[in-house]
């Protein structure tokens, strides 16, 4: 249940992604890793090495944009406040989360600063990464997007091990009470997960519902040509899209790394059943895909129990009933654009 | 073809001839083996439109399975070739049977559940010896000679491959290869073609598999033993990588991204370590950074940039001289070939099409007019059988009057009803002439495996001049015989108007559907399109056209039929119509509102 809640997460983080900017996000699941083991080296009194290639796709970014700034400028007054804009944004914040954490390293902090400090590290890799790897790339095909997932999976995997080394590691939970639910004992840390994840959801539907940007982004997912032509930028649209993904990420990976040990490559696994669920949910629909997600992690849970070294082969087969039920069900081929 | 391609090929093939070190040879091996696997994505992926994740696993069925014979049975390599050959096969119709039917994502998804799942089987089971493998796997004899060393094994690798891209070559270049180059399309054309696109993507769902199968099988006798990790998940991600670097729509490209891949992964681990030490593995982020500024440069692959680099022009080939193809008997002068009845449609609450009535006879030009949103593209899907009635019959003139509303869209083209799209749907990189053969697709019996069997082996070569001969004529006669070779997507949007025209009339119809045809012509081109449709109605074709261009339809039409708000208002001849009040008022609105409101 708890890591369905976690995969149900990831699942609308992908769906999100996806619907606004065609991208599938594989290296959702790195987020999720990256903010569990940068909690737990903050934990342990260490630099997180995250901060410093938080800092390095500042200085990336801002070079891509200064490129650009000066390759379009014509009026020099406002391409040196554009510079100015993005000095700041790309180089000075990124230096101010990489100072901040390098002088409290030492100091034990509060888990609520720990929390803190980790989304300021975890969530800007998200829209860096869009600006540096997907914009280029606006107008090609999803295969050519999803291929550049996957390198870029490889990039922060490798980093991953460059950052955080091979050894796994575990945080503290953020609660070690355990109530007794009619005979079953249930920890604290796990209510907090799916609690979370409960209140993330509502808020995510508020957000769609109720706020400009959030409808903004649903305007570009419905129709992207559209959006732009009443002055929604899709480059725009799609750095919020991955902002909130990321975050949506390293939140999944601050409640799970208690419960769990993360590694530096654990995050595919777990970003992959999000993939698994929100394609069940058929990539499109929010509540279906957090369903779908629900659906994997418990199989998971039934599985592990039965049958554990078969575990991930039950939990990948048990998927085909499913894909047989929907296609029985819906016969009629759909009139899919070419892509 | 290309002297510098064939050079390259050249090279690569004979590597293992001359003297070259081990180590190129076992590069060499790989790539080839890569490329056999790349070369089904490309098909699958690049060419279908579909991807897979599951190459792997299907080379791991081609490789577990001879292992596993030789070592239990002790049964012959070639044995064991044909068993992984019939498993994969039988997975592969069975993973795509129930994934190709949906569309979207749902593939994919199937394929890394397949992956992921023969991944941790392979390492969890007893007799294929878990995650050790099986080892001592016997070498392939072939004629007698033992292909023990890795310098002979790339030579039978090589061959595998250059006849792997012989046949495909030959199997695009067919009737089969133009239903799938039609799936890019989109689903909706093809079908209305005829094409059984479900079909045609289990087709090459299950051809890419067999050659990743095979490159398995070369796989185990190459290396003698087998263990799953070259099976798991990020290798078919891998071979993902290998189609959509070269080029994914080329099968050229399939050689070229496993050349690239194979050696650049080669070259940075035997590099990396040395400039940077051993603590980190550079090598995959090098290499990820590497693929993403080439994804971002060449977004459509290396091959077609080499290409445009070494342009050739495209040669204007002569077609063959064929006997014409057999035509369809048009039904008496004036007989009723299309009949509506109670035709109703609900969205929901929402009523489209409510209980139209209308015949089309032989020989007529019906339009269905009306004004925006009265229902007239949705009437026209009903007949198309794009969309299913909600209640109503429509019968179609078949040696007597016979339903054809419960059919889906490829057996109503069967019967003889083709149509246009309002927004035009070709492949604008595929040639004039191939765009309209599509059209003939069901004018040839050759289907089922015979028909991919002759294609592979370049049998076909009669039926295909039959049917690129009738696209042809189709061509000259709509005026556009002088653009036989170029390429769709050059064409102005009047011309792509009249290409769907053509592809429409080779699929032989008794009753054309047009939707639109004038929308977006110049005023020449509308008369053009006038006479043309006047010739075809005096063959004896009748006509059923959605138009919004009023003198073009009062001038053309036999007959208009008046829709508003989803049900028909009026029926008649042009002159009728024209003096119709409810027609006058629909269009015009009420005469005495609008004397109220001034």
């Amino acid at each position: 249940m708890t890591s369905g809640a976690i995969y149900a997460l990831l699942a609308l983080a992908l769906v999100l992604v996806f619907s606004v900017t065609r991208v599938i996000f594989i290296p959702q699941g790195e987020l999720v890793a990256y903010s569990a083991l940068t909690m737990a080296a903050l934990q342990s009194n260490k630099v997180p090495l995250s901060a410093i290639l938080l800092l390095a796709l500042g200085i990336l970014a801002f070079i891509q944009q200064a490129i650009g700034i000066i390759r379009s400028a014509q009026h020099a007054t406002t391409s040196t406040r554009d510079l100015g804009i993005a000095a700041i944004k790309f180089l000075l914040l990124p230096a101010a989360v990489a100072g901040i954490s390098y002088a409290f390293a030492a100091t034990p902090m509060h888990p609520v600063l720990q929390i803190l400090l980790t989304l300021a590290i975890v969530v800007p890799i998200g829209p860096l990464t869009y600006r540096l790897v997907y914009e280029p790339l606006r107008e090609a095909s999803i295969l050519v997007l999803l291929i550049t997932s996957v390198a870029l999976h490889f990039v922060l995997t490798g980093l991953g091990l460059l950052m955080f080394g091979a050894e796994g590691a575990r945080t503290d939970a953020i609660s070690d009470t355990r109530f007794d639910l009619g005979g079953l004992s249930v920890s604290a840390q796990n209510i907090i997960v799916i609690a979370a994840a409960l209140c993330l959801i509502v808020a995510l539907y508020l957000y769609f519902e109720r706020s400009l940007y959030g409808k903004a982004l649903r305007a570009t997912a419905a129709n992207r040509l559209g959006a732009r032509l009443v002055g929604i930028g899709t480059a725009q649209a799609g750095r919020l899209a991955l902002t909130l993904a990321a975050g949506l990420g390293a939140l999944c990976g601050i409640l799970i790394a208690p419960l769990t040990t993360i590694y530096y490559d654990s995050g595919f696994l777990i970003g992959l059943k999000g993939f698994v669920g929100a394609i069940l949910g058929g990539l499109g629909s929010y509540p279906l895909a957090a369903a779908g997600a629900l659906l994997v992690g418990l199989l998971e849970s039934f599985s592990s129990f039965w049958a554990s070294p078969f575990k991930e082969v039950i939990v990948f087969t048990l998927i085909i009933p499913v894909l047989l039920w929907r296609s029985l069900r819906n016969p009629h081929i759909d009139d899919e654009d070419a892509q | 073809m290309n002297k510098r391609l064939i050079i390259f090929v050249a090279v690569l093939a004979a590597l293992p001839l001359l003297p070259t070190p081990e180590y190129w040879i076992t590069l060499d091996n790989y790539i080839g083996l890569y490329a056999i696997v790349a070369l089904g994505l490309v098909l699958l992926t690049g060419i279908g439109g579909l991807t897979s994740f599951g190459q792997a696993a299907f080379v791991g069925v081609g490789a577990y399975t001879t292992a596993w014979l030789g070592m239990q049975f002790g049964l012959s390599p070639w044995l064991g070739l044909l068993a992984g050959l019939a498993i994969t096969a039988a997975i592969a119709l069975f993973i795509g049977a129930i994934t190709m039917r949906l569309s979207g994502h749902y593939l994919p998804l199937g394929t890394i559940a397949w992956g992921l799942s023969l991944f941790y089987l392979f390492g969890n089971l007893d007799f294929l010896g878990k995650y050790d493998g099986i080892n001592g796997i016997a070498p392939i004899t072939l004629f007698g000679i033992s292909l023990e060393n890795s310098r002979a094994m790339a030579g039978l690798i090589w061959c595998v491959l250059l006849l792997s891209i012989w046949a495909l070559h030959n199997l695009l270049d067919s009737r089969t290869g133009r239903a799938i180059r039609a799936l890019k399309g989109g689903s909706l054309m093809a079908e209305a073609m005829g094409v059984n696109t479900a079909a045609i993507k289990i087709l090459i769902f299950v051809v890419a598999a067999l050659l990743a199968s095979t490159a398995g099988w070369l796989y185990a006798h190459l290396l003698r033993a087998v263990t799953p990790t070259p099976f798991g998940l990020s290798a078919g991600i891998e071979y993902l990588f290998m189609a959509v670097i070269g080029g994914s729509a080329h099968l050229w490209g399939a050689i070229l991204g496993a050349a690239l891949l194979t050696i650049l992964k080669d070259q940075l681990q035997t590099y990396l370590p040395i400039l940077l030490g051993n603590s980190g593995n550079f090598d995959v982020i090098v290499f990820g950074v590497l693929m993403i500024l080439l994804l971002q440069r060449t977004p459509e692959g290396l091959w077609p940039m080499l290409r445009a680099r070494f342009a050739r022009t495209n040669t204007a080939k002569t077609l063959p001289a064929a006997t014409p193809l057999p035509r369809r008997e048009q039904p008496a002068s004036n007989s009723v070939v299309l009949r509506v009845e109670q035709a109703r449609k609900a969205f929901g609450g929402l009523v489209a099409v409510n209980d139209m009535n209308f015949d089309i006879r032989a020989g007529q030009i019906v339009a269905l007019i009306g004004p925006n949103g009265a229902g007239k593209s949705t009437m026209f899907n009903l007949i198309s059988g794009v969309l299913p009635l909600t209640s109503g019959q429509i019968s179609l003139q078949q040696n007597g009057l016979q339903r054809i509303d419960k059919m889906p869209s490829r057996q109503i083209v069967k019967r003889g009803i083709a149509r246009t799209f309002q927004h035009v749907r070709l492949l604008p990189t595929m040639s004039v002439l191939e765009n309209v053969a599509i059209g003939a697709h069901l004018r040839n019996k050759g289907n089922g495996i015979v028909g991919l069997l002759t294609s592979v082996l370049r049998l076909n070569r009669n039926e295909e001049a039959q049917l690129l001969g009738e696209a042809q004529r189709q061509l000259q006669r709509v005026g556009l015989g002088e653009l036989l070779h170029h390429e769709a997507g050059s064409l102005a949007l009047g011309q792509q108007r009249i290409l769907e025209i053509a592809r429409a009339l080779c699929c032989d119809p008794t009753l054309l559907l047009l939707d639109e045809p004038a929308a977006g012509l110049r005023y020449q081109e509308k008369q053009a399109l006038a006479e043309l449709l006047h010739t075809l109605q005096q063959e004896g074709i009748s006509i059923l056209l959605v138009e919004h261009d009023m003198d073009f339809v009062t001038t053309l039409a036999n007959r208009i039929v008046v829709m508003e708000f989803g049900s028909k208002i009026a029926e008649g001849t042009p002159q009728e119509i024209q003096r119709d009040p409810r027609v006058l008022e629909a269009y015009l609105g009420n005469i005495d509102d609008q004397e109220v409101a001034a």
